[in-house]
């Protein structure tokens, strides 16, 4: 179903099983090397996803107050936007060829560093433990329906782009 | 300036919390398989429960009150831990395939248990802070 987020893709098997051209190193230290890389792109895009919704954040707050969790919106759907676009365009039926590592630099490190579960709970268990209810209620409501609207219109764009 | 500190503060955490989601959901993925998004939850639902502790810490005036830890653990290290786009994809990718069930299942499973997480975070962080 998914693809390729698993950290060991063997993409050293086909060298290792290749007669003409016998490994230069070691198999042991070509799959360390193999996984260090894919860490390295996922650490890499973390940092720039990370850093980006802390700046939305600084903003949303400096520009419409902390009444309501507008920056955290802000990124989770821009950020589902983004991955649905990105994972069609790349993908098996995707007109863009991209490594590997480039998929998870974007997907698993930008994409996955951008958005966050952890303050969409927390704001909402805010908006209820002060008492606003129907506010809390609305986020939920209003954050699950433009997440999924944008990775699915992120998904469709790609798609399209891709049969030009 | 302040700004500028803050962002060092969550880069820094971003990178554990960034390579720490990468190594926790394929571990998990590759030990029930992928039909269903397990490692996406457990990444999520373990971020909200140890958010929801830093929040009890900051309320109850403990290290998390503070601006930098605040920032370099709460916003760096479990934001970036948890993962929204992940979420969205593999439920978008559910429904694709048909499988409207698990995709339904999904978003109540996530969105339940995060909630849950976050507010049992809070109470047991109250409690050993408190």
């Amino acid at each position: 179903m998914q693809d390729n987020f698993s950290p060991n893709a063997p993409a050293d098997k086909q060298v290792e099983n290749n007669p003409l051209r016998p490994p230069r190193r070691s198999i042991w230290w070509q799959a360390f090397w193999d996984k260090t890389g894919s860490y390295i792109s996922v650490a890499l895009g973390s940092m720039v996803g990370a850093v980006a919704r802390f700046l939305v954040s600084v903003l949303s707050v400096s520009e419409f107050g902390d009444r309501f969790p507008w920056g955290t919106l802000f990124v989770n759907v821009t950020g589902s936007l983004v991955i649905g676009f990105y994972a069609a365009l790349t993908g098996p039926d995707g007109r863009v060829f991209v490594s590997p590592r480039q998929r998870l630099f974007v997907m698993v490190g930008f994409c996955g560093g951008y958005t966050t579960f952890s303050a969409f709970s927390l704001e909402t268990l805010r908006l209820v433990q002060s008492g606003n209810i129907q506010t809390a209620l609305a986020y939920i409501f209003v954050s699950i329906m433009t997440w999924l609207i944008s990775v699915w219109a992120g998904h469709a764009l790609g798609a399209r782009v891709n049969r030009l | 300036m302040d700004t500028i500190d803050g962002v060092i503060w969550v880069a820094l955490g971003s990178v554990l919390g960034g390579t720490a989601r990468f190594w926790l959901s394929g571990l998990v993925a590759r030990r029930v398989g992928e039909t269903f998004p397990w490692g996406t939850v457990v990444v999520n639902v373990s971020g909200a429960f140890l958010l929801g502790i830093l929040a009890a810490s900051a309320a109850t005036h403990g290290i998390f009150a503070d601006l930098r830890p605040w920032q370099f653990a709460a916003i760096g290290i479990l934001g970036t831990y948890t993962t929204v786009s992940s979420f969205s994809l593999q439920t978008l990718a559910l429904a694709r395939d048909g499988e409207m069930m698990r995709a339904a299942g999904n978003i109540v499973l996530s969105l339940s248990l995060c909630l849950l997480a976050v507010a049992a975070g809070f109470a047991a962080g109250l409690h050993a802070f408190g």
